[in-house]
C-alpha cells in the first residue's frame, strides 16, 4: 500500500492531499481487510435480527452497533437500504444483485433461494440503526468510511460511544484516522469522573485547533454567572484555558490568512483596474474618466464571447474565458483608439478639460450598453476550471477565481513593463512622456504613438474587465465602482510609476480588507480615503514619484 | 510725477449703470412669477403653474451653486468635483430642522428612521436643531468648516490641478457612502423627506413657496453682487493670477495659500446656502445628492454657460437644467447621450461658454461696424 510513502504529519497539514489518496486507496482496495479480519457475526444477533418483534431487532441492531466486525456495520447498512433478506432463523443474507446474496453468518456468497424475504424497518429501526452504525463504520474496510465516521463522531456527547472509541482505536492504523478518533474520544472523556483524563482530554482538545471545542472548552475554563465553576479540578480549569488560547490563536492566524488573501485579490482587481490609467493617466497625462466603462465593456464582451460559445461551441464552453481576453483587449483598444483620434487629441495638456470631455464620453458609453444590452445585470458564469477552491488551515477556502485573478494580474503587469521596456513602441511611448516637442523632432510618430499608447491602456481595461466578470455582478455601472479607486491607486503610487502602481493597488486592497472586519465595509473605504488625503498631502507626487526638479 | 488715479483702480465700479438697470429688470420679473401663480385664475394667459414657480425655484437654487462653483474654478482655476457634498450638507442642515417638527402643528417627533433603528434620544449632533437659527447657522458653519479644514491641508501641501479634482471627487464618494449608512443618523439611502412646517408655516402652500422661491431669488442676487465684489477687488486679481500662473504668483512674493482657501470657503458656504433653500423646495434630500456624478454635472453647467464670467453660471444652470428637465419628460432614454455629448461638445468647441460666445459674436459685429 502506498501509505508508508507519506508521513503522517504531510498528510495532515494537506488535508486535500490526504483526501485524494483516501479515494485512491478506496479503489484499489476493495476487498482487502485491514484492522480486523472478516469474521462472521455472532449467531446470536442473527437470529435476533431474523425475528420478528422489533425490541429483538433493536437488540440486535444494538449489539451490531458495538461490534468491531466490519461485517457488523455492513449488514447494517443493509438494512438501512432495504437489502438484507431472512432466509431462515440461522441464515440472513445480503442481496448482492444477480440473485446471489452474502451469507453474513458464513461470510460466503450463495444463490439467494426463492423464500428470502427482506426485513422491514420502521422509523424507529431507522433511528437505531443510523446511531449504531455511527459506531460500526468505525471498523469499515474503507478507511474513508472510517475517517467520516470518526469525524462525526467528534461532536457526540453520547457516554455509550467511548469504550468503542477506545476499541476501535486500538484497531487503528491509520493515523489520519486515528488522530480523528483520538479527538472524538477526548471530547467524551471530558465527561469522564476522573480528573486526569479531563485535563488530558482538554489538552488533546486544544492541540486540534479547531473551533469546533472551543465553546466546550470555554464553559470548563470560564466560571458561571454565579460565580463557581462547572469544574471542580483547578488544574483541569487551567488546561482547558490554554486550550483555549491555543484554538483562538489558531482562529487568528486563519483570519488574518483570510484577510491576506482577499486583501491580495481586491488588490489584483484594483491592479489590473489601475494599470490602464497608470499608462493614459501616468504616462500620457491625460484624465479618462472613460476609464470605468471601459472596464465595463471588457465584462460586457466577455458576456457576449460567453454567448456566442454557448450557441456554436458549447463543447468549448470552459475555455470561453480565454478567448475573451483578447476579444475584449481588442474592442476596448478599438474603442480608446476611437476616442483618442476623435476628442482627446485635441485636448493634451487641458487635463481638466480632458477630465471633463471623458466623462460625458463614459455617460454615453454607459447609455449605449444601456440600450444595446438592457439595464439589468447579466449572468457572466464561472468556467469549471475557475470555480471552487481548496481548504487551508482547516476551514479557510481559497478560491480559484481569485487565484487566476492574482497571478492573472501579475502577468499583465509583465506584459506592460515588457511593452513599455523592451519594445520599440514603449520606448517611444516613454519619450513623448520625458519631451513631446524633441521626440517629434527626432521623428518619432508622435500622433501614431499617442494613438497606439492609448489604445494600450484602454485594452488593458478591457482585460481587466474579463477578470471583474468573474468575480461580480456585470452590468452598465460596472465602471462607476472602480473609477474612483483606481485613481486612487495612481495617485498614491506616484504617476508614472509601473513599480509604484503595483504597490499601491497590492497595499490598498490588503490594508481595506484588514480594516474591514473592525469597522464595517463603508468605514473602512472612508478610512482608506481619508489616508490617501493625508498621504498625499505628505507626498503629493505619490509614494514613489521620483524627486525631480521641474517646478510644474 | 505718478497721475494714475490708484483709488480707481483699486474700487473699481461694481457693475455699470446699464448692467445694474439689466439686473433690476431681471430680478423684479422673476419675482412676479409667484405673483403671477397666486393672484391670478388659472385660466388667465399671464398665470404662472405652482410646478413651473417650484421648478423656477429649484434651478435659482442651481444657478447659486453654479455661481459657488465658477468663483473657484472659473476665476480661482480650482476645479472643484465635490461641490455637491457641500451642497448636500446644506441641505442636511436645514433638513434636521425640517425634521424635528414633523407633526401635525410642527412639533416634535422622532424621526421614523430613528424608531426604526430603535433610538431613544436624537444623536449629539442633533442637538439643538429645532431651532432655526441654529440650523441656519449650521448651513454656513458646516460646509464652511470642512471645506476650510479640507482646503487648509490640500493647499498647503500645494496639491493642484486634476489631483485636487479627484480628491475633490473621493471626498464627496466617502461621505456620499457614509451618509448612506442608516447608524450615521441622516436616514441612510431615503434621507430626509415628508417635511411638514417650516418656522410654523405650512411648507407645502403656495405662499409658502413664493416666500421661499423670494428668499432663493434675494440669495441669488446678493451672492452674484457679493461674487462681483469679490471678483472686481484686489483679492479678485490676485486669484486670477492664481489661476493664469501660481508659479509666478509666489515668484513675486505672494502666499497663494490664504487667498485660495478664502475663495474656496466662501464658495463651500454658498453652495451650502443653494442646498438649504433647494432642501424645502424640493421636499427631500438623501445622499444621491453627493454621487460624484451630481458634482461633475454642476461643473457641466458652469462650462456651458461660461466660466470666468458671473451671468454664465447662471445661464448655464438654467439652460442644462431646463433641457434636462424637457429631455426626461419627453425622451427619458436620449437625456444621458445629450448630457454627455455636451460635455464633449462644450469642452471642444465651446471653452467659453454660451456667454463667451455671445461676446465673441458681439465683438465682431463691433469690429464689422468699425
Amino acid at each position: 500500500m502506498p501509505t508508508s510513502a507519506h508521513s503522517p504529519l504531510f498528510l495532515l497539514y494537506v488535508p486535500f492531499r490526504a483526501f485524494i489518496f483516501a479515494l485512491v486507496v478506496m479503489w484499489m482496495t476493495p476487498g482487502a481487510a485491514q484492522a480486523a479480519p472478516a469474521e462472521p457475526l455472532d449467531p446470536a444477533i442473527i437470529a435476533r435480527l431474523a425475528d420478528s418483534r422489533t425490541e429483538a431487532k433493536l437488540a440486535a441492531i444494538a449489539a451490531l452497533g458495538q461490534s468491531a466486525n466490519p461485517l457488523a456495520s455492513q449488514t447494517l447498512e443493509a438494512l438501512l437500504a432495504g437489502v438484507l433478506n431472512v432466509v431462515a432463523p440461522d441464515t440472513v443474507l445480503i442481496d448482492t444483485g444477480a440473485g446471489r446474496g452474502l451469507n453474513v453468518a458464513s461470510h460466503t456468497e450463495q444463490i439467494m433461494p426463492p423464500e428470502a424475504q427482506p426485513i422491514m424497518v420502521n422509523n424507529r429501526l431507522r433511528r437505531a440503526i443510523q446511531s449504531a452504525l455511527a459506531g460500526s463504520r468505525l471498523f469499515s474496510e474503507s478507511v474513508a468510511t472510517r475517517l467520516a465516521a470518526a469525524r462525526g463522531l467528534q461532536n457526540s456527547t453520547d457516554l455509550e460511544h467511548l469504550p468503542l472509541l477506545e476499541k476501535a482505536l486500538k484497531n487503528e492504523a491509520q493515523a489520519d484516522v486515528r488522530r480523528a478518533l483520538e479527538v472524538a474520544e477526548a471530547n467524551l472523556a471530558l465527561q469522564s469522573p476522573d480528573a486526569d483524563v479531563r485535563r488530558d482530554a482538554a489538552v488533546r482538545l486544544g492541540q486540534t485547533r479547531s473551533a469546533a471545542f472551543r465553546s466546550t472548552l470555554v464553559r470548563i475554563a470560564e466560571p458561571r454567572p454565579d460565580g463557581t465553576y462547572a469544574e471542580t479540578d483547578e488544574s483541569v480549569r487551567a488546561a482547558a484555558a490554554s486550550a483555549v488560547r491555543m484554538i483562538e490563536n489558531h482562529q487568528q492566524i486563519v483570519a488574518l490568512t483570510g484577510h491576506l488573501y482577499f486583501g491580495l485579490s481586491l488588490g489584483s482587481v484594483l491592479l489590473l483596474a489601475a494599470l490602464g490609467l497608470a499608462i493614459t493617466f501616468g504616462l500620457m497625462g491625460v484624465i479618462n474618466m472613460a476609464h470605468g466603462e471601459l472596464l465595463m465593456i471588457g465584462a460586457y464582451t466577455t458576456w457576449l464571447t460567453q454567448t456566442l460559445f454557448r450557441q456554436w461551441f458549447p463543447e468549448w464552453m470552459n475555455w470561453y474565458v480565454v478567448a475573451a481576453l483578447p476579444a475584449a483587449f481588442l474592442i476596448t483598444a478599438c474603442v480608446g483608439m476611437v476616442l483618442e483620434r476623435t476628442v482627446i487629441r485635441w485636448l493634451y495638456g487641458r487635463p481638466l478639460e480632458t477630465l471633463l470631455a471623458t466623462w460625458g464620453i463614459s455617460l454615453i458609453l454607459m447609455q449605449t450598453v444601456r440600450t444595446l444590452f438592457g439595464a439589468q445585470n447579466v449572468e457572466v458564469s464561472n468556467p469549471v476550471w475557475m470555480s471552487g477552491g481548496f481548504t487551508v488551515l482547516g476551514g479557510l477556502v481559497l478560491t480559484y477565481n481569485r487565484l487566476i485573478i492574482i497571478v492573472f494580474s501579475l502577468f499583465v503587469v509583465a506584459l506592460v513593463w515588457v511593452l513599455l521596456n523592451r519594445t520599440r513602441l514603449g520606448l517611444f511611448i516613454r519619450a513623448i512622456t520625458q519631451n513631446r516637442r524633441m521626440a517629434d523632432c527626432v521623428g518619432v510618430p508622435t500622433g501614431r504613438v499617442d494613438m497606439l499608447a492609448f489604445g494600450l491602456g484602454s485594452g488593458i481595461a478591457g482585460l481587466a474587465g474579463v477578470a471583474l466578470s468573474q468575480l461580480g455582478n456585470v452590468g452598465p455601472d460596472l465602471g462607476r465602482a472602480y473609477i474612483v479607486d483606481s485613481f486612487m491607486v495612481v495617485v498614491l503610487g506616484g504617476v508614472g510609476q509601473l513599480a509604484g502602481t503595483v504597490i499601491a493597488a497590492f497595499g490598498l486592497g490588503t490594508i481595506n480588507k484588514f480594516i474591514e472586519p473592525y469597522s464595517g465595509a463603508v468605514l473602512a473605504k472612508i478610512m482608506i480615503l481619508v489616508l490617501i488625503v493625508l498621504v498625499v498631502q505628505r507626498r503629493p507626487q505619490g509614494l514613489f514619484a521620483p524627486r525631480g526638479r521641474s517646478v510644474e | 510725477m505718478n497721475t494714475i488715479d490708484l483709488t480707481a483702480l483699486s474700487r473699481r465700479r461694481l457693475f455699470s449703470p446699464r448692467a445694474w438697470t439689466a439686473l433690476l429688470v431681471c430680478t423684479l420679473l422673476i419675482a412676479c412669477l409667484p405673483l403671477a401663480n397666486l393672484l391670478l385664475e388659472p385660466a388667465h394667459p399671464l398665470y404662472v403653474s405652482s410646478y413651473a414657480v417650484s421648478l423656477i425655484g429649484k434651478f435659482m437654487c442651481f444657478a447659486l451653486a453654479a455661481l459657488a462653483l465658477d468663483l473657484v474654478w472659473g476665476y480661482a482655476g480650482i476645479l472643484s468635483l465635490g461641490h455637491g457634498l457641500f451642497f448636500a450638507l446644506g441641505g442636511y442642515a436645514h433638513g434636521m430642522y425640517l425634521m424635528r417638527h414633523l407633526g401635525e402643528q410642527g412639533e416634535s417627533r422622532m424621526p421614523g428612521f430613528m424608531t426604526f433603528l430603535s433610538w431613544q434620544d436624537y444623536p449629539w449632533f442633533w442637538a439643538f436643531t429645532e431651532y432655526a437659527a441654529w440650523a441656519w447657522f449650521l448651513v454656513v458653519a458646516v460646509p464652511g468648516v470642512l471645506a476650510f479644514l479640507f482646503g487648509y491641508f490640500a493647499f498647503r501641501s500645494r496639491i493642484k490641478g486634476v489631483y485636487f479634482s479627484i480628491i475633490t471627487q473621493a471626498l464627496t464618494y466617502a461621505a456620499m457612502l457614509l451618509f448612506f449608512r442608516n447608524e450615521t443618523g441622516f436616514g441612510g439611502n431615503n434621507g430626509f423627506t415628508a417635511f411638514r412646517r417650516i418656522l410654523g408655516f405650512d411648507i407645502t402652500s403656495p405662499s409658502t413657496r413664493a416666500a421661499l422661491f423670494w428668499v432663493t431669488l434675494l440669495a441669488l442676487v446678493l451672492a452674484l453682487i457679493l461674487a462681483r465684489s469679490v471678483t472686481q477687488s484686489k483679492l479678485g486679481r490676485v486669484l486670477m493670477a492664481i489661476r493664469d500662473s501660481e508659479s509666478r504668483l509666489r515668484f513675486i512674493g505672494y502666499d497663494p495659500l490664504g487667498f485660495k482657501l478664502f475663495v474656496w470657503t466662501l464658495s463651500a458656504v454658498l453652495c451650502g446656502i443653494a442646498g438649504a433653500l433647494y432642501v424645502p423646495q424640493v421636499g427631500i434630500i438623501n445622499p444621491g445628492e453627493m454621487s460624484p456624478q451630481n458634482s461633475i454635472e454642476m461643473v457641466i453647467w458652469v462650462a456651458t454657460g461660461g466660466r470666468g464670467t458671473l451671468i454664465g453660471p447662471i445661464v448655464g444652470a438654467a439652460t442644462v437644467n431646463g433641457l434636462k428637465t424637457w429631455f426626461t419628460g419627453a425622451f427619458p432614454e436620449y437625456w444621458l447621450y445629450v448630457l454627455g455629448l455636451l460635455f464633449v461638445l462644450v469642452t471642444l468647441f465651446l471653452p467659453q461658454g454660451i456667454v463667451g460666445l455671445i461676446r465673441s459674436v458681439a465683438q465682431r459685429k463691433k469690429g464689422v461696424d468699425a
